[in-house]
């Protein structure tokens, strides 16, 4: 029963597709059917070109601009951009103070500070105290969820709103001070 | 007796239920009608730019999901537009796409019937498009290989490889996993490092296999995790837990390998 065991699978597919008989098909086929559509013949070694040729102009679907905003990821981002915002400040000030000791001493910058109106203080401190209070809460958040405390939706939510929280409370305190 | 009520109670019911279908006509719901905006990619036009296509469809001739109404504008109006599916009952992950800003399986999907809000619906995010809703998953799956989510072990025992039900249940809400690629391509770490990151579902299905008690190369497992990039891109961020269609929480079986790897 089975030709390729025989073998006779290739000569019984050559006969099945030998010229004459293909030939006399397609005249007949070509006859009884005018085609509207155009097709292009292409051979199955081609493939791997048209997959490449394909592959190199496809575009990257669009990301951070269509996901929808949530406190996940939109909280993760406000985490990096205050640690970095932080490191900036201390390493910057570290660094300046290392330059130029006489002009970045505490003494002269609580002189320059009180000279400044009271609107521009109250914003600087707003610019400081809030990114400080929301990374360390933020930090608190992550080292629970390191010790698998947390650990699933309700948790993550509950937690942002409780930094997101504890974050403006300790923001206006300080900023009161 | 018994018998004789229940049959005329029978009767009087199908009676009347025929009745009331004979009298009862269908009122004509007035259309409700809702835009979906939907991105369109041609590879045979390869360098007209990726676009958003508007489609207006009536939602009260359409089926209550987003995968019905793909498949009416497919049928009805647009027979181009491209988009994979299957079963249509949220068990294959093929329509796994961003819809309204969120990943989901369209299948598994409302339609908002708010008909004044359009409804943006968008491949996966920062995957590669092979034509409008369909993205390259080819990267998705290699890495799924090369944690080589199988059973391994040098000494199986000769009968059935029996488990404890406490060791059976490790791997509740992790074996549902569809591989859709929803929670990986949600998430931002695996949109800037997916080159070397291997994302939340291949990393929950390591842990599938970290967590079988009956596999024996956990530790091997493991030190395949235990460098920079396959693992720690994690930052914890929860975009996957959030999105997953089937509920489960990959972000708590990476926090688990992590503390495994913390605590060796």
């Amino acid at each position: 029963m089975n030709v390729t065991r025989v073998g006779l699978g290739s000569v019984l597919r050559r006969a099945t597709v030998a010229p004459r008989i293909q030939s006399n098909q397609l005249i007949f086929r070509r006859a009884a059917f005018k085609r509207t559509i155009k097709t292009q013949t292409f051979l199955p070694e081609a493939a791997g070109d048209i997959l490449n040729a394909q592959r190199l102009k496809r575009p990257s679907s669009p990301h951070f601009t269509i996901y929808q905003p949530q406190l996940t990821w939109y909280a993760s981002i406000a985490h990096r951009m205050t640690g970095t915002a932080l490191s900036v400040l201390l390493y910057g000030f570290a660094l300046a103070y290392l330059a130029a000791p006489g002009t970045f001493s505490s003494k002269k910058i609580v002189e320059q500070v009180k000279k400044l109106p009271t609107s521009v203080k109250m914003g600087a401190k707003v610019l400081l105290a809030a990114p400080f209070t929301f990374h360390s809460f933020n930090g608190i958040r992550h080292l629970l969820w390191d010790m698998k405390l947390f650990m699933n939706v309700k948790g993550c939510y509950q937690t942002g709103y409780a930094v997101l929280g504890a974050s403006a409370v300790s923001t206006a305190a300080l900023v009161m001070m | 007796m018994q018998s004789i009520i229940a049959r005329s109670a029978r009767r009087g019911f199908s009676t009347s239920a025929a009745r009331r279908m004979a009298t009862e006509v269908p009122a004509a719901k007035a259309p409700l009608m809702k835009e979906f905006k939907i991105y369109r990619w041609n590879p045979d036009q390869p360098d007209k730019k990726p676009e958003l296509q508007t489609y207006k469809l009536d939602l009260n001739q359409c089926g209550p999901m987003v995968l019905d109404a793909l498949i009416k504008i497919k049928n009805e109006v647009d027979s181009t537009l491209t988009f994979r599916r299957s079963c249509r009952e949220g068990i294959c992950g093929s329509c796994a796409m961003n819809i309204d800003g969120q990943n989901t399986l369209a299948c598994l999907c409302r339609i908002d019937r708010d008909g004044s809000k359009d409804s943006k619906i968008y491949p996966l995010p920062h995957m590669y498009v092979v034509k409008d809703l369909v993205p390259d998953l080819t990267l998705f799956y290699k890495q799924y290989k090369s944690i080589e989510p199988y059973l391994q072990n040098d000494n199986p025992p000769e009968r059935e490889f029996l488990q404890s039900p406490e060791d059976r249940k490790k791997l509740d809400g992790m074996y549902e996993c569809i591989l859709c690629a929803c929670c990986s391509t949600s998430c931002p770490s695996y949109w800037w490092n997916q080159d070397e990151y291997l994302g939340p579902a291949t990393l929950m299905q390591a842990y599938r296999w970290i967590a079988d008690s009956r596999d024996a190369q956990g530790a091997k497992r493991k030190e395949k995790l235990q460098n920079e990039m396959s693992l720690y891109r994690c930052h914890t961020i929860f975009n996957c837990s959030r999105t997953c269609p089937k509920g489960l929480n990959p972000a708590l079986a990476i926090a688990k390998i992590k503390y495994e790897l913390s605590v060796e």
